[in-house]
């Protein structure tokens, strides 16, 4: 088993350099000169040629990307123009935000979803299946956005139950209670799609595993109905929901974009959208390298996880 | 060179396989090393004369379905080489890829899995007469109907769709997408294992038809003994890739020389038959990644001596009685 | 089996009334409201030119956040003074292009690689298939987020982006259907029939394909609507003065506080398009996924539903019989068709005996035997008739905790394919153990050392290492030891072994034929053996009922009825089998099919393929009559019938 994971993180590192290079492309990519894209149309000549210069930008593709690499390896990601401070300790101090914020939403997802999924299977074409049914397709319907700004409507302007927007208050707070209020709606915001996606899921592998002979199996050994349920069905189907669920982290991920716009959550995804709109492209080339490096890692968790559940793959 | 003799031996002969090895897996890794290789089929040699029906009988794994995709060219052998009335399977294909297909033509294991389940019957049987052929469209009007008649199946069918027809009727349709170009040798892959013993006879009978009325040549596989024996003039008993033992049905049957091919004669169930030669739990095939030195059948051979752990039997080690009766063994049940 | 049976069943029932593609559709009455909701919008949206709207773009500072319902503007102002119900249907319009646009372009390239790697595999698959995971290490929305970095904001690099993200997600599925089908066996015969690739792929393939193209692109158009909204939202997307339903969310949530309509107009027609959208997509996917169709993908309960009338529940045949099977029905209902797949059978079996259930697929074999403890999947199936005692005990009217406690306890089950019955993620030595405690109240040190007990009784070699091996690990035939050994884990009385053999070698086979015929003299338990081989019977039955379209036609003790078959289809059923040492027996194959079980004839099933059938075997029903001792036939003129026997 420790041999497997240690070749799946050796695996994982062509992927690693493959972002890079993505990376580094779509920042090449940016059409006329990248100098004036990033300091914008008013830079005098000098400074053109200067970051040009610092950039490196003088030099062909590949040894450009060396250097970057290089010093990506130093743990400098360049400078922010627009913030005026290192690109890392920006992304790093945001990414911490949006981890909590993500994190707490994946958790959301995969129990609620799981929870979901299984009721409704267990229940089918019942009434609970039913309901279950159509608030998971309300759900993966409902623009993340919109429902957030619903939701501030009603719990923060009419009834004033949290906070509409940061993650801490401004004054008295910082504690963890405090941290907690003001989570609770883009969390909740940010899992509704998740959850939806991760209980159909759920629902159609369990039907699916209901069926396999090794039930039937179960079932002729004289197993009480709750054990061939919890026990042998729910763990072959959960191992087809983990890699969904890795793949899920990336959509809440995605998501944190409009939820930290809407809430004004100060995470990276908030960080991404400003920095778009100032042509902070440094920082935008930090940010998603950082976020794509932390989902590469997730996913290999989600790869470990299926495969510790399921001998066959080993 | 006596050139009479080579013209008989080719007219009687339709296809020569010789050496033939097949390697699964085995390739170079992005890392140094090799994945593991399985010898799917091991130095196997065969003559298949004209008319004849020759059967391949073994358990799974033996390598007989290998060895028929190998015949059809569905897939290349990784060393030696098949001929095919003189002429390299290998050349053939460079010079025309349909070639092979007019001439050798097969039969699946699954009748309806063979049929694309969104094609009508008609055209699922014109492809092999727009494809290697050359009728025109009334010829092929006229072959189809010849064709539905020589399988028995009612000419409305043809604009049917495969899962509309029993498993029985989806295998008549399967031999008479074979029989579509006239090919010579058609190669049956297990072609009754999946119908009801009802319909079995049924299509064992319609082939022993077809073969009398087109002249054709059958390579017959099947894990069934008592099927092969009532179809195949000559029979090839295969273990672990490689031939166990080969000679005419009727001597190979009354008379097995190797010790596997007895084994599966007295674990073979028949009607009437009470007690059934049963080995130890033990007894299973060797691992095909990690293969033995010697005679892959010696661990579960109650024959065996040191000789047979440690080298390997050539196919004809042990010549039989009759002619063209030979067997892989150290220590045949019947010596010459 | 079972369930194969049944769908085969459900494939013939299909033949006679398919009903069209658009009319199930309908049948579905909330994708039906997906459409005509989807309809409506697509319909106001192409009209929109035409339409009496006042244009979405002309600023009127004075008329600015006027509320819902305000006179000359039904859904009010925005900021600017703009008509909102305008601006709303110019936005849908401009929405619903860019999301059918990015769906149409990636479903056309993400197939197109999907289809290509999945063919030709090898090299090609491994270079097109790294490239999609690299691209599918992003979060999705974040590589959105990037190309429109680089590109710059703009309602059509949006559109790109979005497009581009998902072909990976494309040509994924299409990639991973295309490699199962090149495996098919149709498309080693299309080569055979001298197809060349590019034919292979577009013409046999790709019809395949084709369904799954549908059912992605209809799941994934809401999705990207949603998408490009989103990207809107951000202002990303749609520059103003053009709108879409997103940047007009967008700007309106500036507001939000003061004129909440101003996004809640537009959040609402996102909500509702991409709703109509996705019902409609789930009903075109119940439709096309051949999982879907048909309800095969319901949930079977615990125990066979029992639906027989109280008061013709028929009494024991009375003597020492272990298991006493009186007058079974067994019925599946799968759409408006009943199937009979068993109808009315009776069984007797003494302790120590071996009982063989002999018939082809669908005889109603397996049915028969699943029904005896509540085995067969409920939906679709029931027991419709007749009842199962068990040492005098009915089952059918068993509570449910009773009916656990004897599964597996005094009767054990033993199937067919030994792979598909063992839990592929539990060790054997856990499914085993938990067999044994299910039942015994034993330690956990005491219950490893029954399992290694059971291991060896069924000669599994170095049975202690074995309990930890998973099913994959083992070859067939140590796998259905395993399968034996647990059920024999409670010294059940009575075992139902389901087609043990069939998926096994013949020299495995013949390993296990002499391990159960040993156990069960060692232990004196009864056997009920199911399957379709005359020669397997032999081995190891002492009776055989022989079974055709759902009914037992002979019975009687296993030499008697080899040597000397009464019932027609008995006779035929021996002859039509070669059998090993006479290769010049005549094959005798019985023409024609068994009937279909939901449209029974009158009168004999057999008669339309029996050669000595007459008039009288086509009316009324006929009854299984005694022919001698421990021998009853159902036929009016059996065979063989020599008056000295």
């Amino acid at each position: 088993m420790g041999a497997y994971i240690a070749k799946r993180l050796l695996a994982a590192i062509p992927v690693l350099f493959g972002l890079t290079i993505i990376v580094f492309l779509i920042m090449a990519m940016i059409p006329g000169d990248p100098a004036t894209a990033i300091l914008g149309s008013y830079a005098t000549p000098e400074n053109v040629a200067k970051l040009n210069r610092d950039l490196g930008l003088d030099k062909s593709l590949p040894e450009q990307y060396v250097i970057w690499l290089g010093n990506l390896f130093q743990g400098d990601l360049g400078r922010s123009y627009s913030l005026n401070r290192p690109v890392l300790d920006e992304v790093l101090e945001r990414f911490s935000a949006t981890l909590i914020l993500a994190g707490t939403a994946l958790v959301l997802c995969s129990v609620f979803g799981l929870l979901a999924g299984i009721v409704s299977a267990v229940r089918q074409y019942g009434w609970a299946d039913k309901i279950i049914t159509l608030l998971v397709l309300m759900g993966i319907s409902t623009p993340s956005f919109f429902l957030g700004l619903l939701l501030i409507l009603v719990f923060a302007v009419k009834l004033r139950l949290f906070p509409a927007s940061g993650m801490y208050a401004i004054y008295g707070g910082g504690d963890l209670p405090d941290l907690f209020h003001h989570l609770t709606l883009p969390a909740l915001t940010l899992s509704v799609v998740a959850t939806g996606v991760v209980a159909r899921l759920t629902r159609t592998a369990m039907l699916e595993v209901l069926r396999q002979d090794y039930i039937r199996t179960a079932r002729a050994k004289g197993l009480p109905e709750r054990k061939v349920i919890c026990k042998h069905a729910f763990k072959s189907a959960f191992v087809s929901v983990v890699p969904v669920i890795g793949i899920q982290a990336g959509f809440v991920i995605g998501g944190a974009v409009y939820i930290e716009t809407v809430f004004q959550w100060p995470g990276i995804g908030s960080m991404l959208v400003k920095a778009i709109a100032t042509r902070d492209l440094l920082l935008v080339q930090g940010g998603v390298l950082v976020v794509a490096a932390a989902y590469v890692l997730f996913n290999l968790l989600a790869d470990v996880v299926q495969t510790l559940i399921d001998p066959r793959l080993r | 060179m006596n050139d009479g003799r080579k013209k008989t031996s080719g007219e009687d002969t339709l296809l020569t396989i010789s050496g033939v090895e097949r390697i699964f897996g085995g390739e170079r890794r992005l890392f140094g090393g090799r994945a593991p290789a399985v010898h799917a089929v091991q130095s196997l040699s065969l003559n298949v004369r004209k008319g004849e029906t020759l059967g391949v009988v073994g358990e799974s794994g033996c390598g007989k379905s290998t060895l028929a995709r190998l015949v059809v060219g569905l897939d290349d052998p990784t060393s030696g080489k098949i001929v095919f009335d003189g002429e390299n399977l290998a050349d053939l294909a460079r010079k025309d890829g349909n070639a092979l297909a007019r001439k050798v033509q097969y039969v699946f294991q699954d009748p309806v899995a063979s049929l694309n389940p969104r094609k009508t019957i008609r055209t699922i049987l014109e492809a092999p007469l727009k494809h290697l052929t050359d009728l025109d469209k009334d010829g092929r009007e006229k072959r189809l109907t010849e064709l539905l008649q020589a399988v028995n199946l009612a000419p409305e069918f043809l604009e049917r769709y495969p899962h509309e027809f029993s498993g029985g009727q989806a295998q008549r349709i399967g031999i008479a997408r074979a029989l579509a170009a006239g090919p010579e040798l058609i190669v049956l892959d297990e072609p009754v294992s999946a119908l009801d013993v009802s319909v079995q006879a049924q299509v064992l009978n319609l082939l022993d038809d077809l073969k009398k009325t087109f002249g054709l040549t059958y390579i017959f596989i099947s894990h069934d003994l008592s099927v092969v024996e009532s179809v195949c003039d000559r029979v090839a008993v295969m273990y672990f890739g490689r031939i166990a033992e080969l000679g005419p049905a009727q001597s190979l049957f009354e008379a097995p020389m190797h010790p596997y091919t007895d084994l599966l004669m007295r674990s073979a169930p028949a009607p009437g038959r009470h007690e059934l030669m049963a080995e130890d739990a033990s007894a299973e095939l060797p691992d095909p990644y990690n293969p033995p030195a010697g005679c892959a059948f010696a661990a579960r051979c109650n024959r065996k001596t040191r000789t047979c752990l440690d080298n390997l039997p050539a196919s004809d080690q042990a010549p039989g009685p009759d002619s063209g009766h030979i067997a892989a063994c150290y220590h045949p049940l019947i010596e010459a | 089996m079972t369930n194969a049976a049944i769908s085969g069943k459900g494939r013939q029932a299909g033949k006679s009334a398919r009903p069209g593609t658009l009319s199930l559709l309908l049948n579905n009455t909330l994708a039906t409201a997906g459409l005509i909701i989807l309809i409506a919008v697509c319909l106001l949206a192409l009209a929109a030119p035409v339409l009496p709207l006042l244009n979405p773009d002309v600023t009127a500072p004075a008329n600015r956040l006027l509320p819902i319902f305000s006179a000359g503007h039904l859904l009010g102002t925005d900021h600017l003074g703009r008509d909102l119900l305008s601006r709303l249907i110019w936005g849908t319009r401009v929405s619903l292009a860019v999301g059918v646009s990015a769906t149409i372009i990636a479903a056309v390239f993400g197939s197109v690689l999907g289809l290509v790697a999945g063919y030709a595999g090898g090299r090609t698959d491994t270079v097109i298939m790294r490239g999609i995971d690299m691209v599918m290490a992003f979060p999705y929305i974040l590589l959105a987020l990037a190309i429109v970095a680089v590109l710059g904001p703009g309602l059509l690099n949006a559109l790109y982006a979005i497009a581009l993200v998902n072909i990976p997600f494309f040509a994924r599925n299409i990639r991973g259907i295309t490699l199962g089908l090149s495996r098919r066996e149709f498309v080693d015969a299309a080569r055979l029939s001298g197809k060349s690739p590019a034919q292979i792929l577009f013409v046999e393939i790709l019809p395949n394909v084709l369904p799954v193209i549908v059912i992605t692109m209809s799941t994934t158009v809401g999705w990207m609507i949603l998408e490009t909204a989103g990207l809107s939202f951000l202002g990303l997307g749609a520059q103003p003065p053009q709108a879409d339903l997103g940047s007009m969310l967008g700007e309106g949530r500036k507001i939000l506080f003061t004129a909440p309509h101003v996004s809640i107009v537009p959040g609402v027609m996102i909500f509702v398009l991409v709703m109509a959208i996705n019902l409609l997509g789930d009903g075109v996917r119940d439709i096309l996924d051949p999982r879907l169709r048909a309800g095969s993908l319901t949930r079977p309960v615990a125990r066979t539903a029992v639906l027989r009338n109280p008061a013709d529940v028929p009494a024991p045949s009375g003597d020492e019989n272990i298991l006493d099977v009186r007058r079974l029905r067994t019925e599946f209902q799968i759409g408006g068709t009943v199937y009979h797949a068993v109808g009315g059978v009776d069984l007797a079996l003494r302790q120590g005996e071996c009982l063989g259930i002999v018939g082809e697929s669908g005889s109603g074999k397996s049915v028969t035997a699943m029904s005896i403890m509540g085995l067969v999947p409920t939906p679709p199936g029931r027991i419709a008739g007749g009842a199962a005692y068990l040492e005098g005990e009915d089952l059918f009217a068993a509570s449910d905790r009773r009916i656990r406690d004897l599964r597996g306890g005094s009767v054990a089950y033993v199937f067919q394919d030994p792979l598909s019955t063992l839990h592929p993620l539990f060790t054997v030595g856990n499914q085993l153990e938990e067999a044994i405690r299910t039942h015994q109240p034993l330690s956990r040190a005491q219950t490893r050392q029954k399992a290694i007990e059971l291991l060896s009784l069924v000669r599994i070699p170095n049975p202690k290492e074995r309990l930890t091996a998973y099913p994959h690990e083992l070859s067939g035939g140590m796998r259905q030891r395993i399968c034996i050994a647990m059920a024999l884990a409670n010294d059940a009385r009575v075992l139902i072994a389901d087609e043990p053999t069939t998926a096994l070698d013949v020299t495995v086979q013949s390993q296990i034929l002499t391990l159960m015929n040993g156990l069960r003299r060692e232990r004196n338990a009864a056997i009920l053996f199911i399957t379709h081989d005359f020669g397997v019977v032999s081995a190891i039955c002492d009776r055989i009922a022989v079974m055709y379209a759902g009914r037992i036609v002979e019975t009687g003790k296993t030499d008697d009825i080899l040597a000397n078959p009464q019932h027609p289809y008995t006779a035929k059923l021996i002859e039509c089998v070669p059998v090993l040492g006479e290769p010049e027996r005549r094959l005798d194959a019985i023409e024609g099919r068994p009937p279909v079980v939901n449209d029974l004839p009158d009168g004999c099933a057999f008669a339309d393929r029996c050669p000595h059938a007459q008039s009288l075997c086509r009316t009324g029903d006929i009854e299984l009559v005694a022919a001698g001792a421990n021998r009853s036939v159902r036929c009016l003129f059996p065979v063989n019938t020599d008056p000295s026997t």
